[in-house]
């Protein structure tokens, strides 16, 4: 290990988490680009110093940061999804990428079911009920079981995975979409994503973000999921034609959506705002204590294996 | 010799056996009035009548055989003492602490409830409440929805109402281990949860860790879920020194009844951050809540609805014109607690 790895300066492009900013001080040179208002002059300055980028969900590496960048030799992004980094261009000038997998796959499912809880049975809406000195007036509405319906998932990785197994402990009967089936799997495989969300009663989109996936849950798969159906989105907003999505809600062609990501984040389309059949979250499903805790350990965990030429932990080119 | 008949009966449901209902059951409003109905009984509608209610059982109900008891109408001793001829109490609930089971079995009358009908969607807000609760998901939706967007990642954590607790891994204290307890245990233990119980007697066919005190229970989990019935027992067991021990880092999550937990305490250790959260469904006074909990963001606050869904509704409609029936046949019932036949 470089005794003066202090010396390497790493750009951290969004802000995380102090623990993390504090984790990758104790052995590097950090930079805060958000702290710049001229970034681009920043950059110009810092450039032929910036070894290695550290990102999140919210942002990551494009080409044109990865072209300003002679020296960058690793990606590090504090999050399992990578669309926000190029990586072919990575690839191709020989940037390594790290990625979080794993350490938030149970947090990611477990708010994926608590969504569906918090739709189907109108949890926010009952909670606002009492808040609000309703339940002084007359009962509750009736809501909907969860056990013992279908659940679609698009998408069955790591996160998919897991989700189903929770399902499943509710007896929901799991079907699935994924680019190829998965072998050893007790749930049904459908190849078209239209015939899942036919088949199903609440869709869980749960893939990760490509140039092919971008607004796969388009119109015509809202549709099939119908006036009943449900969906739920963990994945990437983009993933979802969200004005399709607006105005299927508007119009009741689709029953409800629980919803933690959006194609403009921060920016949630404000026709949501009055919909009590959709439950909103501003991008949380891996913050907890723990799991951002261990993301962190991760990112900080990568970049002294790389720059300590010993093997990436959680490698992805 | 009444003639007290429900509005458009024909002559053949004179014979049919009757039914005595209290008040209408919620169901008649959500689902139509015949949502109850069958072929081999019918309804004597107590609140259809301009009578109160004694002078009106002691006027048309003298021959009546059977009760329904709907959205809790209690059946006391008077009530049975006006009706003779009773040997059936049918309540639509799984409660049973509004009616007098003793002065049933006295009385040689049969009880039957709602049997577990409810036991999932009971099981399953205990879990949404729980989520809830360790993600912020009310809280956050409110906060979506309160400021039209969600707050820019700010330095330091990026959410401003504090970040979220992670379920996998904790220990979950159910209290009372039977079909909605078992049920809730099912569902964690696929969250990773590690369970364990408290119950009036051990379940030997159970593999989680028994506690025989629910103290022991609540200073050994991380997560208390109450899931018994209301009994003499069981009222206030969940005191002062139940939730010391369930400490600065527990939550408590209620889907059994109000005065299961002494609320003025459990509010107390909320406020001064003795105990962590809690999501209630039930409270000791309902519909008023300790409006110190209204101002929380640590606590999920559900109007008692956990058995409100269509699904339940319709099985238990099928249930209970079910064991009805089975009774007028004299066959078996399907769900029944005191069994004096």
């Amino acid at each position: 290990m470089d005794n003066n790895s202090n010396n390497i300066i790493v750009l951290m492009v969004c802000p995380v988490s102090n623990y993390l900013e504090q984790e990758i001080e104790k052995s590097f040179k950090v930079f805060k680009l958000w702290h710049f208002e001229d970034k681009e002059q920043f950059i110009n300055t810092h450039k032929d110093s910036i070894q290695a980028v550290v990102g999140s969900a919210a942002a990551g590496a494009d080409a044109e940061l990865i072209e300003s960048l002679p020296k960058l030799e690793i990606v590090a992004t504090c999050s399992v999804g990578l669309d926000k980094i190029d990586l072919a261009r990575c690839k191709e000038k020989g940037i390594r990428v790290a990625n979080t997998p794993d350490v938030l796959t149970d947090d990611v499912a477990d708010l994926a079911i608590g969504l569906i809880l918090a739709v189907l049975r109108r949890i926010c809406e009952s909670d606002r009920y009492v808040r609000s000195g309703e339940w002084k007036k007359g009962e509750f509405k009736m809501t909907t079981k969860f056990t013992g319906k279908s659940v679609g998932i698009l998408g069955m990785g790591r996160i998919g995975t897991v989700i189903a197994k929770r399902a499943e402990a509710f007896d929901c009967i799991i079907g699935y979409n994924s680019r190829t089936e998965k072998p050893n799997l007790n749930y049904k495989y459908y190849p078209n994503l239209i015939d899942l969300a036919s088949n199903c009663q609440i869709l869980v989109v749960a893939c990760s973000l490509t140039e092919e996936t971008q607004h796969i849950v388009n119109r015509q798969v809202i549709n099939a999921l119908g006036p009943k159906g449900v969906l739920i989105n963990i994945g990437r907003g983009l993933l979802v034609d969200e004005h399709e999505l607006v105005s299927a809600l508007l119009q009741g062609r689709l029953g409800g959506a629980g919803l933690d990501v959006f194609e403009h984040e921060p920016d949630v389309p404000e026709e949501l705002i009055g919909l009590e059949n959709v439950v909103l979250l501003p991008h949380v499903a891996s913050a907890t204590v723990e799991t951002r805790k261990a993301m962190a350990d991760l990112v900080v965990g990568n970049l002294q294996a790389h720059f300590g030429k010993k093997p990436l932990l959680t490698p992805v080119v | 010799m009444e003639a007290y008949h429900g509005h458009g009966k024909e002559k053949e449901s004179q014979d049919l056996p009757r039914v005595l209902l209290f008040k209408p059951p919620p169901d008649f409003h959500l689902f139509g009035d015949e949502c109850f109905s069958s072929n081999k009984f019918k309804f004597l509608k107590a609140w259809e009548s301009p009578l109160p209610l004694d002078q009106f059982l002691k006027t048309h109900a003298q021959s009546v055989e059977a009760i329904l008891s709907s959205g809790g109408a209690p059946v006391t001793a008077e009530t049975l003492r006006l009706m003779p001829a009773v040997r059936l109490v049918m309540t639509t609930s799984a409660g049973l602490n509004h009616v007098d089971i003793a002065e049933c079995r006295r009385r040689g009358i049969t009880v039957a409830n709602a049997g577990n009908v409810f036991s999932e969607d009971v099981a399953d807000l205990a879990v949404g409440l729980l989520i809830d609760l360790l993600r912020n998901i009310s809280a956050s939706d409110r906060f979506v929805k309160q400021w039209l967007r969600p707050r820019q990642a700010a330095e330091g954590d990026c959410y401003s109402l504090g970040i979220g607790s992670k379920l996998g891994g904790k220990r979950v204290g159910i209290v009372g281990l039977g079909s909605i307890g078992s049920l809730v245990a099912k569902r964690l233990d696929a969250f990773g949860c590690s369970i364990s119980y408290n119950s009036r007697t051990k379940k030997p066919s159970v593999s989680y860790p028994f506690y025989s005190n629910v103290c022991e229970l609540a200073a050994n989990c991380d997560i208390l879920i109450i899931c018994c019935g209301l009994t003499a027992e069981t009222h206030h067991m969940i005191n002062k020194q139940v939730l010391s021990a369930l400490g600065k880092e527990g939550v408590v999550i209620n889907i059994g009844r109000g005065p299961i937990i002494d609320e003025q305490e459990l509010v107390r250790c909320l406020v001064q951050g003795e105990i962590k959260g809690a999501g209630l469904d039930v409270f000791e006074n309902e519909p008023d809540v300790p409006k110190e909990l209204l101002a929380l963001d640590n606590v999920v606050l559900s109007p008692h609805c956990a058995v409100f869904t269509w699904e339940t509704f319709k099985d238990r409609q099928k249930l209970v014109v079910e064991n009805l029936e089975a009774f007028f046949s004299n066959k078996p019932l399907l769900t029944k607690i005191v069994d004096n036949d």
